[in-house]
């Protein structure tokens, strides 16, 4: 094992990335991620790498368009308003199928909202806030050790199905500081761009184009048809998920990120009272682990959905229970972290009704 | 016999989808013209973006990549960035530079990416079917203006060579038109400088070509030129603004 330390998540965002990489990095101050411009500032300068303050998010998405264009590993970072921004290069990328990582660590809102954490952005990252068919793996670290291995592990899915990949973390994540342990050397996914990239032709071969546009329905069905394979294919092959404690759970509350970390401790507290809690921990949001729900639907009688949002995961875990079993919702808004008695409670009351 | 004329190789040779005597088609010869010229096509990555022009990459035969609306200067940032032995260009309309992408061209500028962007100014959004572009000229009728551009309902129109050439990562900026041989000559002489300037390392250029849309003028082709000559131009005076005597 390599060096172990103590840094910020936001921090280790960015270190991950350039372990994994990444040398161009485009973004635009916003809190709570700020770290991570300040990180690459300064370390893409020392390593002759490309850190760009774009005068926008708009900006900062489109310069992440171009280089991917390029088949260079790029990146941007931002926080919820940062992201409604972004949404529009984010369609085209997808459009485009072009490999890029997409840091959101999520504040509350709507609006302009508050800088404290949240997880409101289940909707615009996961069901997708740009217009169009499309879809983005979304990876949910729930520790600064895993953000480390999800970033990487996200250059690598970007490349490897030309697609851009977001984490999404809440505020918590990129401001608390934890020890990580990194290792010597990453696993880096070498994908050939050489059939696709703009890299100027040296006029031995056809030019190459990058673009989301096709004017003829048919043309752009079969477009939307292939990026709809690669989906399915990504369905298959990326779906990440914690399942624990679930087999013959009384209760089985699904949390991801920060939250997910509450429960655990709040399925001890019920240990103590008697009470079997499992928890099923999306890790990839998009795809949602589906079959993990499906496997408990109808043998555990009762679903709890807690999140830092208004309700938003649910639709998800909903559509997966499929009518087999109650799916119960607990969120806080504004900033707001579901506590670990507020959650015992909700657990205590559901026993209750049994 | 000796060939005085043929399709230049930096243009693929598909027929331009423009409208009968619509300028378009002759800028985008001059920019392939330079291309060959300076020998730069396999080392030049373009920017279409959107507009009439949206498709420029079927005709250009260099490596393209299509951006949204008025994001052209920024995607070309993040090119030139990642291929800085590379030459980037960007081809854009009036609709897309001057109103949805003012930010985009503004920042490029002063940040002197090292870029060129040719700049077509057709006093119209032509693609959308006429309606008023920033650069529309006060009295001008058009679809979102059906009684003439209004200064007070409508504002002013913006000269963007003379804003640009404020900012000092703007190194060379001139306005061209391509109503007339001569003035076609000149435009491609100012095109190419903007690229040498480019590939001289010297910041950010940028070429505005004064263009017709005798389609959304509703005006034929030449009826279009001589309009442009007589309320285009005064408006929009033709000359270098900055880097006449650069060194390239
Ligand atoms: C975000 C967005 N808004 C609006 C449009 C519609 N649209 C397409 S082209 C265009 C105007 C283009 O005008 P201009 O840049 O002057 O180019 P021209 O067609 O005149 O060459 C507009 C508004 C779009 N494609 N995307
Ligand atoms: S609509 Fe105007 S700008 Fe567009 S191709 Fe026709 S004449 Fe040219
Ligand atoms: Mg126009």
């Amino acid at each position: 094992m390599g060096e172990r330390l103590l840094m910020k998540g936001n921090e280790v965002i960015a270190e991950a990335a350039l372990r994994a990489g990444c040398r161009h990095y485009f973004g635009y101050p916003i809190t709570p991620q700020t770290e991570v411009a300040h990180y690459m500032a300064k370390k893409m300068e020392q390593l002759g790498g490309t850190f760009v303050q774009a005068e926008s998010e708009v900006a900062a998405i489109n310069m992440v368009y171009g280089a991917a264009s390029c088949g260079v590993r790029a990146m941007t970072s931002s926080s919820s308003p940062g992201i409604s921004l972004k949404q529009e290069g984010i369609s085209y990328s997808a459009g485009a199928e072009l490999p890029m990582v997409i840091i959101d660590i999520v504040r509350c809102g709507p609006g302009l909202g508050g800088i404290l954490p949240a997880q409101c952005d289940y909707f615009q990252m996961v069901k997708g806030g740009g217009h169009g068919d499309y879809s983005l793996p979304v990876l949910a670290p729930c520790s600064v050790q895993e953000m480390y291995e999800l970033v990487v592990e996200a250059f690598n899915i970007a490349d490897r199905y030309r697609n851009p990949v977001v984490i999404m973390g809440d505020g918590y994540l990129g401001q608390m500081m934890e020890a990580v342990t990194f290792r010597d050397e990453e696993p880096i996914y070498k994908a050939d761009k050489s059939e696709w990239a703009t890299t100027g032709s040296e006029l031995k071969r056809d030019h190459h184009t990058v673009t989301s546009i096709y004017i003829e329905a048919d043309v752009l069905e079969a477009h939307n048809n292939k990026l709809q394979r690669k989906y399915a294919e990504i369905k298959k092959n990326e779906t990440r998920v914690e399942e624990f404690n679930c087999e013959g759970a009384d209760v089985i509350v699904t949390a991801y990120g920060t939250v997910a970390r509450i429960v655990k401790n709040v399925i001890k507290d019920a240990e103590k009272e008697g009470i079997k809690v499992g928890l099923i921990r999306p890790i990839t949001l998009w795809p949602f682990p589906s079959e993990s729900f499906e496997k408990y639907a109808g043998k555990c009688n009762d679903f709890l959905c807690v999140e830092m949002s208004a309700g938003q995961m649910i639709e998800d875990v909903k559509l997966a229970v499929n009518g087999r079993s109650a799916v119960h919702f607990y969120g806080r808004t504004g900033g707001n972290v579901p506590s670990q008695p507020e959650i015992l409670e909700q657990i205590r009351r559901i026993m209750a009704e049994k | 016999m000796a060939t005085v004329y043929q399709k230049p190789h930096a243009l693929t040779g598909k027929p331009f989808h423009y409208c009968p005597g619509c300028t378009h088609g002759i800028i985008h010869r001059l920019v392939a013209e330079v291309l060959d010229e300076l020998g730069i096509e396999g080392t030049t990555v373009g920017v279409a973006s959107v507009g009439c022009t949206y498709n420029s990459y079927e005709y250009f035969n260099c490596d393209m990549v299509q951006a949204a609306h008025g994001r052209a200067p920024a995607v070309a940032t993040g090119i030139r960035r990642s291929l800085p032995d590379r030459q980037v260009f960007t081809y854009q309309g009036d609709g897309d530079l001057a109103a949805i992408g003012t930010a985009e061209i503004v920042h490029a500028a002063t940040r002197g990416e090292k870029i060129t962007t040719i700049f077509v100014n057709n006093a119209i959004y032509g693609m959308t079917s006429g309606q008023m572009a920033p650069t529309t000229l006060v009295g001008q009728v058009t679809t979102t203006t059906p009684f003439g551009r209004k200064p007070e309902l409508h504002g002013y129109p913006v000269r963007v060579c003379e804003m640009i050439s404020t900012l000092e990562g703007a190194v060379y900026v001139e306005r061209v038109a391509v109503n007339n041989v001569a003035n076609v000559r000149k435009a491609k002489a100012a095109i190419k400088r903007a690229f040498k300037v480019q590939m001289a390392g010297l910041g950010f250029s940028i070429v505005e070509v004064l263009s017709i849309c005798p389609t959304n003028w509703g005006m034929n082709p030449q009826k279009s030129l001589e309009w442009l000559e007589q309320n285009m131009m005064e408006h929009y005076p033709l000359g270098n603004f900055k880097g006449k005597d650069l060194e390239v």
